[in-house]
């Protein structure tokens, strides 16, 4: 099993003993350089960070914009989001519904639309409702639409008719599979991905 | 308790079984007449050391043929065959040999410093057919070791239910330091630069380390004989993943002056396949090089050693998840939410990894018994994992640490005929650099760490077949972090009034945080090993050992998003205080032999992750599991088996057992290995070109023990909100796997032998999940895998 070896392949190994010299003398370098160590480092900035989602429903026809806020500065901190309406819907008026989302955390105040709308293909807003509230639909305008014709979704229509109350959930998914059952339609269920934004508000149309 | 006392009382029973035979007196002689004090002197499994007038005895000698070895440094050996009907006497006379130096040597080199702690190996034929996977597959050969996988590619070894800071792996004799806390970071290491694999169970082997309470992995080189020069290739191919890997290695020995090895590694595979799907982004990359030159003299020899290692890991795309209802979606989903047709390409998340060891030796033997080894080693690690992060982002590594470690080794060595004193001293600097470039608050923080442990082991022979080891062992660590907290986290873990002198600046919503600490351990082995004379040992040991708390323990606080929970550490955390009691009895008889192994382990202060609640973020719910500290017990078996049934046919069994347990809150352990059995048969015939065939079977039960570690969330159906369960905590149904492995030899070049190996694994394209996998959630294991291996020494 072990026997020796031809000069064709010694020299061949002598080789291989040259690399190993190299790499000696390399770590000896490495040595030299790992000995320092750092200062201190700045605390993180995290640009990435989504913290406040605003949706602004603005009613055809002349009205008062209905806005929502959903703010969570901590980001992974503690402390719980905090959500506001500024007031209730009105009875049979169409809301054409804007959201934008921003990193508050951060100095100045970073919008993070302008990039969720770039990589549109990435990425799909889902509204989902509950009570007795009217479904939220995708606006047609074609900025809501990315560059394979799927809905992003940051503009939404909600159409009001009577008297109701419930919830309205607003999911920014990263990655979904816009080409699931019933996806492009706003349906959920087949989204997969991973969620950037969850944020619900108790709404009421009176 | 009362248990342990009837399993030992039944086994001093058993071991007191004695026969008489034949007794063989001898004296070994120079040439010259002069005796040889202190040769060995081996009949069958026994040793002996000759007295001052080179006289030795053998007693109850079996009748029939028995092989007689005799070595003397300085002489040559002898080594023959002697058939015993009665008693004999006998006389050797050793010739003189100038240059066996090495030979005796090379045997104090082993890593039993503990005799009373049995060993178990895995040998190189073994770790070869391991080639194209992991050293914790490699591992697995051994009964009582189980593996926890992120993935098929990131496998952590789990020693008697412990992993993680839990289990040390010292690599050609420096302990890995790679961010092994991580319960989805593996061994650093290529599994083809092994040449034995030792494992030991428990906390006994103090010359290494006192924080590794689960046990230690031990890698040793290839070795090769005296003088001579050889090379080895191995090339792979797997069906699955559709690559392979090729690693050759040369070395070169000689007794006296310059002796080399070179080693070098290079993988490339891509996406796995379950038997259903591809496993989508689950493809890797590893290249590996490794080499020393050691120049050995008269009385000493050095080694300068360096190694590299670096893999590219992808993390299946399915198991990046959000918040609770995405983790709900994958675990009902039961398939992937990614499937994407099979590609080489890596994407994000992936990891990428790199790991530098530099070493200097210098070992120097007084004489044929003493010696001191001084050990200088570097180490370099840096981890870079990426996240599935939006825009710019993708290309920043979402976790990007370096961790740099010197250490000092002074291990001193004496051993004496019937007695021998191993002790030494340990000292590390290590620094953590957590690049905040990443743009993502770091799990782990920056840290300089100072440790510096003493260590003593005493081994006493009383006879021939009676020996006791006592051992001891100081460690002083101290840890200097340098951490932001977020002032709301800093709260809301009560940090205030316990840790304000920890604050040393103020960053608007941040604390600048300089967490200290130190601690002050002991460790300490007790134990003996009787031999019988009917081949059959015991090996009973008690050994106890600190851990301290790892980084993660003390320090996280933040989203870990392989499993959609938010992790708290603690900078309150003690350290655990394990004491380990076990047991290996094994027995040999003419064509069966048996190791079996009982073993309890407690835990005082044992660091493990609760539920405590919930919390909300702007990315929806997550559950927060907190590090907290319980007693624990950690009882259970390892059985292993060897039946030659005949010359040709061979069967193999092993079974191991783990039982864990809160002892506080009277409830099981998570993450315990479920029972595991596994039966080989294995047919050789030399005469057919060496022919082996072997059929694998595994069997590993469900968990029925786990904590119930459930949640409910409300997800809106049919425009209502409705609460549902998230099940993370029932563990997946057993399986059974059955795996196939064939080879034959062909003489090649002058006295070269090439192996050709095929192989299949999951034969039966298997449906399984398994509990230790931290991607049980979201995709099944993979599916049949064939493989082929060539493997060429010249």
């Amino acid at each position: 099993m072990k026997t020796k070896i031809s000069n064709n392949q010694f020299n061949l190994k002598m080789k291989k003993m040259k690399n190993l010299k190299i790499t000696t003398l390399a770590l000896g370098a490495l040595l030299a350089f790992s000995s320092c160590s750092k200062d201190d480092t700045p605390p993180v900035n995290e640009e990435e960070l989504i913290t406040t989602v605003t949706a602004v429903f603005t009613p055809q026809g002349g009205g008062t914009n209905i806005t929502l806020i959903y703010k969570d500065l901590d980001g992974e901190g503690p402390t719980a989001a905090t959500t506001t309406v500024s007031g209730n819907f009105m009875q049979n008026k169409t809301y054409i519904g804007a959201v934008t989302f921003k990193n508050e955390a951060v100095n100045p105040i970073e919008d993070i639309t302008p990039e969720i709308l770039t990589e549109g293909d990435e990425h799909q807003i889902f509204y989902q409702k509950t009570g007795t509230l009217n479904t939220f639909t995708y606006g047609m305008a074609s900025s809501n639409f990315d560059v394979n014709g799927k809905p992003i979704g940051l503009q939404s229509v909600f159409t009001t008719t009577g008297a109701a109350s419930g919830t309205l959930k607003i999911t920014l998914r990263h990655l979904p599979n816009k080409s699931g059952a019933n996806v492009a339609a706003g349906d959920i269920t087949n989204a997969f991905g991973n969620t950037d934004v969850e944020g619900t508000f108790n709404l009421t149309v009176q | 308790m009362l248990k342990n006392h009837l399993v030992f009382s039944l086994l001093v029973l058993f071991c007191t079984n004695v026969f008489s035979q034949n007794t063989i007196i001898g004296k070994t002689l120079a040439q010259g007449e002069a005796p040889l004090t202190s040769a060995h002197v081996h009949i069958g499994k026994k040793t002996v050391s000759t007295d001052l007038d080179g006289n030795f005895i053998f007693k109850n000698v079996p009748s029939g043929n028995t092989t007689i070895h005799i070595s003397y440094v300085g002489y040559q050996s002898i080594d023959t065959i002697l058939t015993v009907k009665n008693d004999l006497k006998l006389v050797f006379y050793l010739k003189l040999n100038n240059a066996t130096l090495n030979e005796v040597l090379i045997k104090q080199k082993s890593s039993a410093l503990n005799k009373s702690v049995f060993e178990q190996k895995i040998k190189m034929e073994t770790i070869e057919k391991y080639s194209n996977q992991t050293l914790g597959d490699a591992l697995k050969e051994v009964a009582g070791v189980s593996s926890l996988k992120s993935g098929s590619i990131v496998v952590k070894p789990v020693i008697n239910g412990l992993y993680g800071s839990r289990v040390s792996v010292i690599s050609y004799n420096v302990r890995l330091e790679d961010q092994e806390w991580g319960t989805d970071h593996a061994p650093n290491f290529d599994i083809n630069a092994a040449g034995k694999i030792t494992v030991i169970k428990g906390a006994s082997s103090l010359q290494y380390s006192g924080n590794a309470i689960g046990g230690i992995v031990i890698i040793e080189p290839i070795s090769v004989k005296n003088d001579s020069l050889f090379g080895k290739t191995i090339l792979n191919f797997d069906s699955n993943g559709n690559g392979g890997s090729v690693s050759s290695s040369i070395h070169k020995n000689k007794k006296r002056g310059l002796s080399w090895n070179a080693l070098s590694t290079l993988k490339y595979i891509g996406d796995k396949e379950a038997p259903n799907y591809v496993l989508s982004n689950t493809g890797n990359r590893e290249a590996a090089f490794s080499g020393d030159i050691k120049f050995t003299g008269e009385n000493y020899d050095m080694t300068s050693f360096y190694s590299y290692y670096k893999s590219v890991i992808g993390i299946l795309s399915a198991s990046h998840t959000g918040n609770v209802n995405d983790l709900y979606n994958s675990i009902n989903n039961q398939v992937p939410s990614v499937i994407n047709d099979f590609t080489y390409n890596i994407k994000n998340p992936k990891q990428d990894v790199q790991h530098h060891v530099a070493k200097l030796n210098f070992n120097y033997h007084f004489n044929e018994v003493t010696s001191i080894a001084f050990q200088y080693s570097f180490q370099l690690n840096k981890r870079l994992e990426f996240d599935v992060r939006r825009a710019n982002y993708s290309n920043i590594a979402a976790l990007d640490l370096e961790l740099k470690t010197h250490c000092i080794n002074i291990d001193y060595k004496r051993n004496l005929h019937d007695w021998s004193i191993n002790s030494g001293l340990a000292a590390l600097i290590q620094n953590n650099f957590a690049n905040p470039a990443t743009g993502i608050r770091p799990l782990i923080p920056n840290f300089d760490k100072t440790d510096f442990g003493i260590y003593g082991i005493i081994n006493r022979d009383f006879s021939d077949s009676f020996s006791v080891d006592a051992g001891l062992r100081y460690d002083f660590s101290k840890t200097q972090a340098t951490k932001y907290y977020i002032k709301s986290r800093w709260d809301e873990r009560g940090y205030t009034n316990e840790f304000s002198d920890f604050i040393v600046g103020d960053f608007g919503g941040q604390w600048l945080t300089k967490p200290h600490f130190v601690f002050n351990n002991f460790s300490g082995s007790i134990g003996f090993r009787k031999e019988f004379e009917n081949e059959l040992n015991c090996y009973v040991n008690i050994s106890t050992a600190a851990r301290n708390p790892n980084p993660s323990e003390f320090f996280s606080d933040g989203l870990h998003h392989s499993t959609g929970v938010i992790e708290l550490g603690d900078l309150g955390l003690d350290k655990e205080q394990a004491t380990k009691s076990g047991i290996t009895i094994q027995k040999k008889w003419n064509l069966f032999s048996l190791e079996i192994n009982p073993y309890i382990n407690r835990i005082q202060n044992y660091i493990f992750l609760k539920p405590v609640g919930f919390e909300t973020t702007i990315r929806g719910a997550f559950p927060v599991w907190e590090y907290q500290q319980t007693n624990a017990r950690l009882s259970g078996i390892d059985i292993q088996t060897l039946w030659n049934i005949t010359n040709q046919w061979e069967h193999l069994f092993s079974f191991a057992y783990v039982n864990g347990k809160d002892i506080t809150a009277n409830q099981p352990l998570i993450d315990m290995p479920p029972l595991s059995i596994n039966n080989k048969i294995k047919f050789s015939k030399k005469e057919w070109k060496k022919l082996v065939l072997e059929l694998k079977s595994e069997m590993v039960f469900r968990q029925n023990r786990f904590p119930n570690n459930n949640f409910t969330t409300n997800i809106i159906e049919n425009n209502e909100f409705i609460a549902v369960e998230v099940d993370v905590s029932t563990p997946p149904p057993a399986y059974h796997l059955l795996n196939l492995y064939s080879e034959i030899k062909f003489k090649t070049f002058k006295k070269g032998i090439t192996t050709l190996a095929f192989s299949v694994q999951n034969i039966l394209n298997t449906k399984y999940r398994d509990y230790l996998n931290r991607q049980r959630f979201f995709a099944d294991e993979i599916g049949r895998t064939y493989q082929i291996q060539l493997k060429i020494n010249y």
